[in-house]
């Protein structure tokens, strides 16, 4: 048994993300590689070599590596899977786009979003927006897995001493360029490594009325999330929505203004510890998943709220 | 230019499914079924192409029982020219489904095709980026707006941290996202006009694909419920008990 762990990083850094994964490849066994891919990444691997239990790091940077494009990025894994057992990642863009190209290419199927490690072959993972939990077996000599973060802790970043291995870039496959990103700034802490969320949906009304939501969030050191009405309305933007096909989330306070609680967004946040929800029509559905339920208007709760705290 | 469109016939995305009580599957008896709302997305966006003179010809095609023939006359109504249903009756895997749709790609030599990113009964999102490896080609998944310029198509994917836009060399593959556009619905005369597009039915075995069980499903179970919650009649019954009960502020 030998894990390959595709990290997802900042270059500085490892996201919280990659350590949840580790936890699920420690779990299948004590031979794990970590794979730093981009194109100044030394800091991001000299991090995953202190990670617990992490064997080795290979890092590999280039300028085909610089902006995750899949076409190269599948490459390297590829030319590096040999020897490995499972190649797994965190579930994230970057990922999604990028391991099934590399299961494809291995003529082996992929399990998507993993929830628990049953055995080294037998994992369970949600389908239908989580509203049933699979359990599935892998017949593939090598395993592509991605693993949904919210679902395991996360290992130690400390006590580990791997030694850092550099390894090629491959070269650009030409057949795909980046153009230009237009990335959301925030002060604020990330989504799915937030230990508090304030979310609203299609209720807040407008861009401008997020700044309620906002000075919440500020106040109890929380990210702001939404629905998927209020990113398709404009009030913010994409990557803000949590769902089954925005992002899982599992927080230890999770607070819905204004959301109506429809399957595809409870399969983004129905795994947090504590949900509160705030909404005018009492029978939302919102409310069958709420540890704490306030029927009111969410103009007069919010600034209250964030006043009296 | 030829688009290929990817179809799935899917459970309603407004239903609740159940566990059947064997713990073998979900149970689709009796349940409405319809085209896997990406799928909706993908479709609408060939047809904007055809409609904008980019596109010749939009081919809708489905991996699957008989029974998608009523998605594919569906994708029919709304403005695909001809349907290719590749008939099977196991649940296909997206390695396989992504084979299958390789080769049709080849057959029909086709410059662009648009499938959904996840199929929302497996939740895979896997097929798009798996058929892009099998031919080689680059790929725009997640795509929130896809411009055809020539030889080359600009997508601008919904990623992590906001938006990224990519310049792909065509042929490519691209998947959608919500906020590509917003799908029309069929009118009753296209869908009249939908009973006499062609509609071929072609196998594995005919596109000289060999489709392979690489997983396989053992159980399905509920997940875990939530225990109902209180109703707090005020912001300070509410801030009390997230203090003092909860203990998470
Ligand atoms: C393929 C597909 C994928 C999807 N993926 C996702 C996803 O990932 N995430 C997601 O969230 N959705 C997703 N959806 C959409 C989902 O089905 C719902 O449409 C969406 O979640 C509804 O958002 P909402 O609750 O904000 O809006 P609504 O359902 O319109 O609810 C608004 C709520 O606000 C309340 N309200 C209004 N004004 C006030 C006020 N002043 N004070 C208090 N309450 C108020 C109303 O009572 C209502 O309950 C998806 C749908 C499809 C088809
Ligand atoms: N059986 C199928 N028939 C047609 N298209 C499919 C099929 N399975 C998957 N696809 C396409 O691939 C996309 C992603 O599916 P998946 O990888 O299963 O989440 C779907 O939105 C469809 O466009």
């Amino acid at each position: 048994m030998a894990t390959l762990l595709i990290a997802e990083h900042n270059g500085q850094e490892l996201a919280p993300a990659t350590l949840s994964a580790l936890t699920a490849a420690q779990q299948l066994g004590s031979d794990i590689t970590i794979l730093v891919a981009g194109n100044d990444a030394q800091a991001a691997a000299d991090h995953a070599a202190q990670c617990e239990g992490v064997s080795r790091v290979l890092l590999a940077q280039g300028d085909s590596l610089a902006h995750d494009l899949a076409e190269n990025l599948s490459e390297l894994i590829v030319s590096h899977a040999s020897g490995f057992s499972h190649i797994m990642a965190p579930s994230s863009s970057v990922s999604k786009d990028t391991m099934p190209r590399v299961a494809a290419l291995l003529d082996v199927g992929q399990l998507s979003d993993i929830i628990e490690v049953v055995n080294d072959s037998q994992f369970k993972r949600p389908i239908y927006a989580g509203n049933a939990i699979a359990t599935v077996t892998s017949s593939d000599a090598t395993k592509i897995i991605t693993v949904r973060a919210a679902a395991f802790d996360k290992a130690a970043a400390s006590g580990g001493s791997a030694t850092v291995e550099s390894i090629d870039a491959p070269a650009d496959a030409g057949v795909s360029s980046w153009v230009s990103d237009e990335l959301t700034k925030s002060e604020r802490p990330e989504l799915t490594a937030a230990e508090r969320i304030v979310s609203g949906g299609r209720g807040v009304g407008s861009s401008e009325n997020f700044a309620l939501l906002e000075a919440l969030a500020d106040k109890l050191g929380a990210a702001v999330g939404a629905s998927r009405a209020a990113v398709d309305s404009g009030f913010v933007p994409n990557d803000m929505q949590v769902g089954q096909t925005g992002k899982i989330v599992a927080p230890d306070l999770y607070m819905a203004f204004g959301i109506s609680g429809a399957i595809q967004h409870l399969a983004g946040m129905k795994d947090s510890k504590v949900i509160v929800a705030v909404n005018k029509d009492e029978e939302a559905p919102i409310f069958q998943v709420a540890d704490y339920g306030l029927v009111g208007d969410l103009f007069d709760v919010l600034p209250e709220l964030t006043e009296k705290l | 230019m030829k688009i290929l469109v990817g179809v799935k016939r899917v459970i309603d995305y407004n239903v609740k499914v159940r566990v059947k009580a064997d713990n073998s599957d979900v149970d689709l008896s009796n349940t409405k079924m319809a085209i896997n709302p990406f799928c909706e997305i993908a479709v609408e966006e060939a047809i904007r192409l055809k409609e904008a003179g980019i596109a010749s010809e939009v081919i809708a095609v489905s991996v699957g029982t008989s029974a998608c023939q009523e998605q594919l006359r569906t994708a029919l109504a709304l403005g695909a020219d001809r349907a290719i249903l590749v008939e099977s009756d196991a649940a296909v895997e997206p390695l396989n489904v992504a084979k299958a749709f390789a080769k049709v790609m080849e057959q029909e030599q086709a410059d662009l095709v648009i499938l959904g990113k996840q199929s929302i009964d497996s939740d895979n999102n896997q097929v798009g980026q798996m058929l892009a490896a099998l031919t080689k080609r680059p790929q725009g998944t997640f795509a929130s707006k896809v411009d055809v310029e020539g030889q080359s198509v600009a997508v601008t994917r919904e990623i992590d941290g906001g938006l990224r836009t990519v310049k792909l060399a065509l042929p490519a593959i691209v998947t959608t996202d919500l906020r590509l556009n917003e799908p029309r619905f069929a009118k009753l005369p296209d869908i009249m006009k939908a009973k006499r597009k062609p509609l071929d039915t072609t196998s594995f075995a005919d596109l000289g694909v060999k489709a392979k069980q690489h997983i396989q499903l053992d159980k399905v179970e509920a997940p875990a419920a939530r225990q109902g919650g209180v109703k707090v009649a005020s912001v300070d019954e509410l801030i009390q008990k997230l203090k003092d009960e909860a203990k998470v502020i």
